[in-house]
């Protein structure tokens, strides 16, 4: 038995990632920005969707962003795509937005990578795509290595601490897709809408004991 | 190892139940579109995209159930269009579990919704769909234009760059449909499909016209599509997802197995 909370800051769709949850076997999701609410449950995910800017100030006003250092050190937190640019110093994205500085490193915008510009890739970086697991880790049981799942993004994470990587994407240039350090994990990756082993990962994710 | 192109099988509903969009045959009904979807989720899909072709106020309730309903049970991205004309409707639709919503006349009538969607909810998720005709005569270089109201209605908007102001605007993705190929089984109109790809940076997604797994070749091979869309092929059993897929692997084709 376990609960999750996924942190409500009014930003896109959050009921795509808690039915997945609840699919493969959270006992309760709840979706919400109430601090008690979310101290109480057993795991926590951080998503994000759309702009940084927006996400930053959401995270701000909603009180999550201080919450969120005080989650690191305490339960399993999962982020997903801008729940993990967001875990990074900084993103080049609106002309420049603090993240929440988990960890040091920059997000960077693909448009401004010129193999991308030459050989013709397109911008958001849509679909599925190959992760190369880079290490060993809980949340990788029972996914193959190089197995798909689905982006969609525009900017890609570069943490300063390679240690940090542990899954890898190539679009262009290889980027890390996903990061780990103690009870966090987050990909740039949208487990819960990449089929079975999305699925797979999210299931990983309840069981996992760091 | 790089990105896959998609296939996207395409549900037509109508008051809560797939229809076979076709306009020369009879409606018949493809069943459930939960069932319809899980179905194609389960054959490897990589997207799901259903279009509203209801108009009532009772068809958009139903709809919302419908997309709530699947969402729970479909786990890669659903796509829903039809109706989409402002800010709320988006919303209830992301609300209900959809992942993009896609917008085509709203955006004809005033292409700044597509901005402020765009703005408000991120690229991700807004798809513009793009209904095209062709008005040149045989013979001239290819040359199209936005038609509305199920092609009855011209609007002298060139496709091209319809579909550049579209991407400028914040449109993630691009649903591109020939109207003339709409329907015939005869294959994408692959010339506008190539001048469309050639023309933007985000990914386009190739609609309208497909009768066998050729087509769907020509229109990544030929068109330089990123996603493929289709509907009747898939609805009646004459093919599954998994036989596209093994039939474009072969040719070449990076596919998510």
């Amino acid at each position: 038995m376990t609960s999750v909370a996924v942190l409500d800051y009014g930003m896109g769709n959050l009921h795509s990632v808690a039915k997945a949850l609840e699919h493969v076997g959270a006992s309760r999701v709840v979706i919400s920005d109430d601090v008690a609410t979310i101290r109480a449950a057993d795991r926590v995910v951080l998503p994000g969707q759309g702009a940084m800017r927006d996400c930053m100030a959401a995270m701000h006003e909603h009180g999550i962003a201080a919450l969120v250092d005080e989650l690191v050190r305490s339960k399993p937190l999962l982020g997903i795509c801008v729940g993990m640019q967001a875990m990074l110093t900084r993103s080049d994205e609106n002309g420049g937005v603090d993240g929440l500085g988990l960890y040091t490193g920059q997000v960077k915008c693909f448009n401004d990578v010129p193999t991308i510009e030459a050989q013709r890739l397109k911008v958001p970086h849509m679909g599925w795509n190959t992760v190369s697991q880079q290490r060993e880790h809980a949340l990788w049981d029972g996914i193959a290595d190089g197995a798909r799942f689905y982006f969609v993004h525009s900017y890609y994470c570069l943490p300063d601490n390679p240690a940090l990587s542990v899954g890898r994407c190539d679009y262009g240039l290889p980027f890390s897709c996903a990061i780990a350090h103690e009870n966090v994990f987050a990909t740039q990756f949208h487990p819960e809408k990449s089929a079975q082993d999305g699925l797979r990962l999210l299931q990983n994710f309840l069981r996992w004991n760091p | 190892m790089t990105l896959a192109k998609r296939i996207i099988p395409c549900l037509d509903v109508d008051q809560g139940r797939v229809v076979k969009g076709v306009k020369f045959l009879d409606i018949r009904d493809a069943g459930d579109p939960v069932e319809v979807a899980k179905r194609y989720d389960e054959q490897g899909a990589d997207e799901i995209t259903f279009l509203d072709i209801t108009a009532s106020v009772e068809g958009r309730d139903t709809m919302v159930r419908t997309v709530e309903r699947m969402a729970s049970q479909v786990f890669v991205p659903l796509t829903v269009g039809g109706g989409i004309r402002e800010v709320a409707d988006i919303r209830r639709m992301l609300n209900a579990g959809a992942d993009k919503v896609s917008i085509n006349s709203a955006a004809v009538k005033r292409p700044e919704f597509v901005l402020e969607a765009s703005q408000r909810f991120g690229a991700q998720c807004i798809v513009a769909a793009i209904d095209a005709k062709r008005v040149s005569a045989d013979g001239e270089p290819g040359r199209w234009e936005i038609f509305t109201h199920g092609g009855r209605n011209r609007t002298g908007i060139d496709a091209v760059a319809w579909a550049e102001r579209m991407a400028d605007y914040g449109a993630g993705e691009i649903l591109l449909t020939s109207m003339d190929a709409d329907g015939t089984k005869a294959g994408y109109d692959l010339a506008l499909v190539k001048a469309i790809t050639s023309a933007v940076r985000v990914p386009v997604i190739a609609s309208g016209g497909v009768g066998n797994l050729q087509h769907l070749c020509d229109g990544i091979v030929q068109g330089g599509a990123d996603a493929v869309l289709a509907a009747s092929i898939f609805h009646f059993g004459e093919y599954t997802v998994g036989q596209a897929k093994d039939f474009l692997a072969v040719h070449g084709i990076c596919m998510r197995r």
